[in-house]
């Protein structure tokens, strides 16, 4: 639980803090909130060798509204998330996901950027960003760029980042005013990461799903994007058996490891219960 | 107002502002723990220290074929680099364990589980020492491992203690297997084999009590600094008992015990994990008498929870009979008991399965008969007691699930089988089956009070309405009513038949009264965290008519505190505890001459009245207590030497035997396996009390360890020997938001043999949670006919028992 030597740098500005990751080279690595990365090095399991810290880069922080979509910067706490009038109106799924990541002290500290950007996939931002259509604005030596949530995650601790670029904000599309939504996590315990977890935002009309967007968290080596079970719903009324169904979709793209929060068939069902069960929320929460 | 009523005012003040026995009086300990201003081993900082780090092994069973401390060594900062081959020319590369065997400090040919210490690097600084740590090469060659202690004795199951292979006799007694440590029975087996053979009903299921872990938030550590000039030694550490420390470090370093200062100062928690002694105490000893300065040894989580003393594995193959009317007419157990790699479970040294023959629990079982068979594995070492008497909470778990087994088998109520087999209260003292004397009990009365406050007999309507509910598929969750009633067994011991390393159990306290009339007290204990320094106060308060905040408690310096044996198995009170009754007595008696003396009376015409001496039928003539402490320095009776103080080295004549009544409603969600605590209710009988809010507060934290061992806390292996989940990301200790609310209560039965009655409370809690909980959980899918359900029983695992039932279509 000691970790290796390092050096720190505190860069003022993006510009600066890109130059420093291409000077360091791959030894270097972005520290936000440090909730992932530090542990990591405490049991020595990443040892880099020079930290560049964003919190001293004042433009990363904030939430705005740009036309249709909310965009949140990288260095927002999850406590910010929290308390956020503009996501409480639009994106309440954010602040409702927020609330059942580790503990009021860690979410004081940890950031979205963070969250969704080191590509663990206990995370819990990356799958409800997938389900919301998110895309991340990353600035690296060659320039600003834009990639889709849905195309970022890789593999575990594996992203679309290339080394140098740093994740700056998210933008985040408004749903409907009518949405429906639900974040279900099962958690051993307070702080940790899910057994397993859904995203769910749906809109219904007269009785009938009219959309749907599923993530999953911590079921697979990435979050997951359950899109053929998600489209199963559309044009149901949510009946048992359309849900039966969309259910066994999205169990099946699971991939869950077998570890202390239970076997992967485990997993796997409880994917599905999460999933079932912020369906039922979401529906009861969506108007039309 | 008439006279006696102000004479009874004037004595309630008086007594009020003593804080004795009995009130709750607010721990003075947490004056300095809640700002933080608690002094704890990682606080000191010496001129000069250096720091430790442990090279440890990947490999759960492999010969080292090779140790290069060279480029650790080439490190700047790092002083030294001790191996094996460094320790043995001083007969250090072992140290004896409590349980009779060695336990090796540093590995020499062999590792025989993973995280096992192999080389000691000693540096500037913590994170130099731990950088070094790396740059250690140590070559192994894997071998292969037990995991399951049930292939220990297997005929072709590979050596693991090639040290001790020859050695087929034991600490107690001859070994089967080399893998085998010893074999302990006691009961009438022919006669217990003859109830069985002719029963009218039998039960017998396996149960496991897996593999756990103390975890105190503090871990292990130490500080030694050796005096070359003065050849003295201090060591600072989390000692539970540091006065047997300072005679072990002296038996094997063969520095002498008065040059030996043995220091242990605030402790966070113990639990059982900081009894015995560690590789990193005694390689921060040799590193400081290498070198000559001090060396601070701090272990990490990780290494805490893989490495130091576990608690538990026992799998335990219970047995009762019993009349087709409920009458139990004899217990058979036999218990295989995983040691881990070295057998250095912390038990009185005549008792390597501890107290387990407590195992007939509350009931008047005439018949019974324990085996117990100890055996290595490829697993860190230990079976401490954790947060128990010896080995009390396996007892206790092995027999209350069993009668909970029984009742089903016998289609009759849970509670009315207990209280149908009770010992009843004119049976006390009472002979057990298995060699106990139980002093004092009313466990009629305890469980009436219980099933009353819960309301037994409703909440046994709304399972069945539940029950009935879930059958026709209109809810998802089933009820689960758990129960508990255990008896402890605490207090070690009487020096007849308990001692560590042949040290008898006795325990001390030694007061002293100022000039002024203010007190120190020192005891041979040493508190971890359950306010010794406010409850033995409160005793000698009440005792001797002196305030307790003007009472000072110290322990844990083995140059100032007398001999002791220290806290664990809930022993300070029963011991201690009763030291300072007595030599509070002591006192007191000096105190009545010296009063009789200053009133110019006979001894036999004084009365104590709470806080003083007064003349019979004079109440106007009196002297306090702090008039008489200024007269025993400066004017004692003539012939009468001066001072006011006391020693008292108390051996008791019994084991106390504390009892309780839990109860514990659950609903658990068959879909999820998620099981939620709906009520806890818990009442204790801890005889005397001393203080009921520190009672109360002992009481939360044992049903919160009970609740995490029950629901999920594990230190698992897989099949390889590797370690699983030896971080707080996995080894569950539950936070606030997990923790149920606890109800508790209590009776009053005082022991009879105790100076002041008081029974002990600090493990009761833990040792009758863990089966009340596993009880809630396996009455909650009886009715789906599920048969014993294995701890821990967090969600995957009850979701797996909803599987096997067929209940997730």
């Amino acid at each position: 639980m000691i970790p290796g030597t390092f050096d720190y740098h505190r860069p003022a500005t993006v510009e600066d803090a890109v130059g420093l990751l291409s000077r360091l080279g791959e030894e270097a690595n972005i520290l936000a909130g440090g909730h992932s990365l530090i542990p990591l090095m405490k049991t020595r399991l990443a040892s880099p060798e020079h930290l560049v810290d964003l919190s001293g880069i004042g433009n990363l922080k904030g939430i705005s509204v740009e036309g249709g979509d909310v965009i949140i910067g990288a260095m927002t706490t999850q406590h910010e998330l929290i308390n956020s009038d503009e996501l409480a109106r639009h994106l309440p799924i954010i602040a409702e996901t927020s609330r059942l990541i580790a503990d009021p002290q860690i979410r004081y500290k940890g950031t979205f950027g963070g969250n969704v950007a080191n590509g663990d996939p206990g995370n819990d931002m990356p799958a409800l960003m997938m389900c919301l259509g998110a895309s991340y604005s990353v600035t690296g030596p060659d320039g600003s760029r834009e990639i889709a949530a849905r195309d970022f995650y890789q593999g575990a601790y594996f992203t679309s980042l290339e080394h140098g670029e740093i994740l700056t904000a998210v933008r985040i599309p408004i749903p409907s005013p009518d949405h429906g939504y639900a974040y279900e996590k099962l958690k051993r315990k307070v702080g940790d990461y899910a057994t397993a977890a859904a995203a769910v935002v749906i809109t219904m009309e007269g009785g009938k799903c009219t959309s749907a967007s599923i993530g999953l968290t911590n079921v697979s080596e990435t979050p997951l994007w359950a899109s053929e079970a998600a489209s199963m719903l559309v044009g149901t009324s949510l009946d048992k058996a359309s849900v039966d169904a969309a259910v066994a979709a999205a169990e099946a793209i699971t991939e869950p490891a077998s570890d202390m929060r239970g076997p992967a068939e485990y997993r796997t069902k409880m994917a599905g219960v999460m999933m079932r069960r912020a369906l039922e929320r979401a529906q009861s929460r969506a108007k039309g | 107002m008439n006279d006696q009523t102000k004479i009874d005012q004037d004595r309630a003040e008086r007594t009020e502002k003593l804080q004795g026995m009995g009130c709750k009086r607010k721990r003075v300990e947490d004056v300095r723990f809640t700002q933080g201003k608690g002094s704890y081993v990682d606080d000191l900082k010496l001129p000069g220290m250096l720091f430790g780090d442990f090279v440890r092994s990947p490999h759960a069973h492999a010969r080292i074929k090779s140790i290069d401390t060279s480029r650790a060594k080439a490190l700047p900062g790092v002083v030294a680099v001790l191996t094996a081959a460094d320790l043995k020319p001083l007969g250090l590369h072992y140290m004896p364990t409590l349980a009779g065997d060695v336990q090796a400090v540093l590995a020499e040919e062999k590792v025989l589980f993973q995280n096992q210490e192999v080389a000691f690097v000693i540096a500037e600084d913590r994170y130099i020492a731990s950088d070094a740590t790396e740059l250690v090469d140590v070559e192994y060659e894997a071998l292969p491992c037990i995991v399951d202690p049930f292939k220990s004795m297997d005929a072709d199951a590979p050596i693991l203690r090639e040290d001790i292979q020859d050695k087929m006799e034991g600490a107690h007694g001859p070994r089967k297997h080399p893998n085998h440590i010893f074999e302990w029975t006691i009961g009438d087996k022919e006669a217990t084999d003859a109830v069985f053979a002719n029963a009218d009903v039998t039960i017998k299921e396996m149960l496991v009590d897996h593999r756990t872990h103390p975890s105190p938030l503090e871990t292990c550590q130490s500080v030694a600094s050796f005096d070359k000039v003065k050849g003295e030694l201090t060591l600072w550490g989390t000692f539970q008992a540091p006065h047997v420390i300072r005679t072990v470090v002296s038996l094997i370093s063969g520095l002498p015990e008065h040059k030996i200062h043995v220091i242990a100062p605030d402790i966070g928690g113990g639990f059982g994990n900081k009894v015995g002694a560690y590789a990193g105490y005694v390689c921060s000893v040799v590193g400081s008498i290498v070198l000559g300065v001090p060396v601070k040894w701090v272990e990490d989580r990780m290494e805490n929870l893989s490495t130091t003393s576990f608690a538990r594995d026992y799998h335990m193959t219970t047995e009762l009979a019993a009349t087709k009317d409920g009458k139990i007419q004899a217990m058979r157990v036999h218990v295989l008991a995983d040691h881990g790699a070295f057998d250095a479970c912390a038990d009185p040294s005549k008792w390597p399965a501890g107290f387990m023959n407590i195992c007939t629990g509350s009931y008047d079982i005439p018949t019974a008969h324990l085996a117990v068979d100890g055996v290595y594995t490829n697993k860190a070492s230990g079976g401490v007691a954790y947060r128990c008497s010896f080995r009390v909470t396996e007892a206790v778990f092995a027999i209350e699930r069993a009668v909970e087994l029984l009742a089903d088998k016998l289609g009759m109520d849970a509670a009315e089988l207990r209280i149908k087999n009770f010992i009843k209260p004119e049976q006390f003292p009472y002979k057990s089956a298995l060699g106990w004397e139980y002093d004092s009990g009313d466990y009629h009365t305890a469980m009436k009070k219980a099933m009353d406050t819960i309301g037994y007999k409703e909440l046994r309507e709304e399972q069945a309405q539940k029950r009935e509910a879930f059958k026709r598929g209109e809810t998802r969750e089933i009820m689960g009513i758990g129960i508990s009633f255990f008896t402890e067994i605490v207090g070690a011991g009487p020096a007849k038949n308990c001692d560590i390393l042949g040290i008898a159990m006795f325990d001390s306290a030694e007061i002293r009264i100022h000039p002024t009339g203010s007190v120190i007290a020192r005891m041979g204990t040493k508190s971890q965290g359950q306010g010794h320094e406010t409850t033995y106060a409160q005793i000698i308060a009440t005792e001797i008519g002196i305030p307790a905040d003007d009472i000072m408690i110290e322990e844990g310096n083995t140059d100032t505190a007398p001999y002791g044996l220290g806290t664990y198995g809930s022993r300070s009170t029963p011991v201690a505890g009763a030291a300072t009754a007595v030599a509070a007595r002591k006192i007191k008696a000096k105190a009545q001459m010296i009063a009789a003396h200053m009133l110019e009376v006979h001894e036999g015409d004084l009365e104590w009245d709470v806080d003083r001496f007064r003349v019979k039928g004079l109440p106007e003539k009196f002297k306090t207590m702090k008039e008489i402490a200024w007269a025993a320095y400066n004017a004692p009776p003539p012939n009468m030497e001066p001072g006011l103080e006391a020693v008292n080295y108390y051996e008791p004549p019994n084991m106390t035997y504390p009892f309780g009544a839990y109860f514990c409603v659950m609903d658990i969600d068959v879909d999820t396996g998620v099981a939620k605590t709906r009520r806890f209710y818990a009442l204790d009988d801890c005889g005397t009390r001393i203080n009921p809010m520190i009672i109360e507060g002992q009481v939360h934290g044992g049903l919160t360890e009970a609740f995490a061992c029950a629901m999920g806390q594990e230190i698992r292996y897989d099949e390889h020997g590797n370690v699983m989940g030896a971080s707080f990301m996995d080894f569950f200790l539950p936070t606030a938001v997990e923790t149920p609310n606890w109800e508790t209560d209590f009776t009053v039965t005082p022991s009879p043999h105790h100076p002041i009655g008081a029974k002990g409370v600090g493990e009761s809690p833990h040792v009758g949670g863990v089966p009340c909980f596993s009880n809630a959980v396996n009455d909650a899918y009886a009715f789906l006919g599920a048969g014993h359900i294995q701890m821990p029983h967090d969600a995957w695992r009850l979701w797996t028992v909803g599987q096997k039932l067929g209940l997730h279509t």
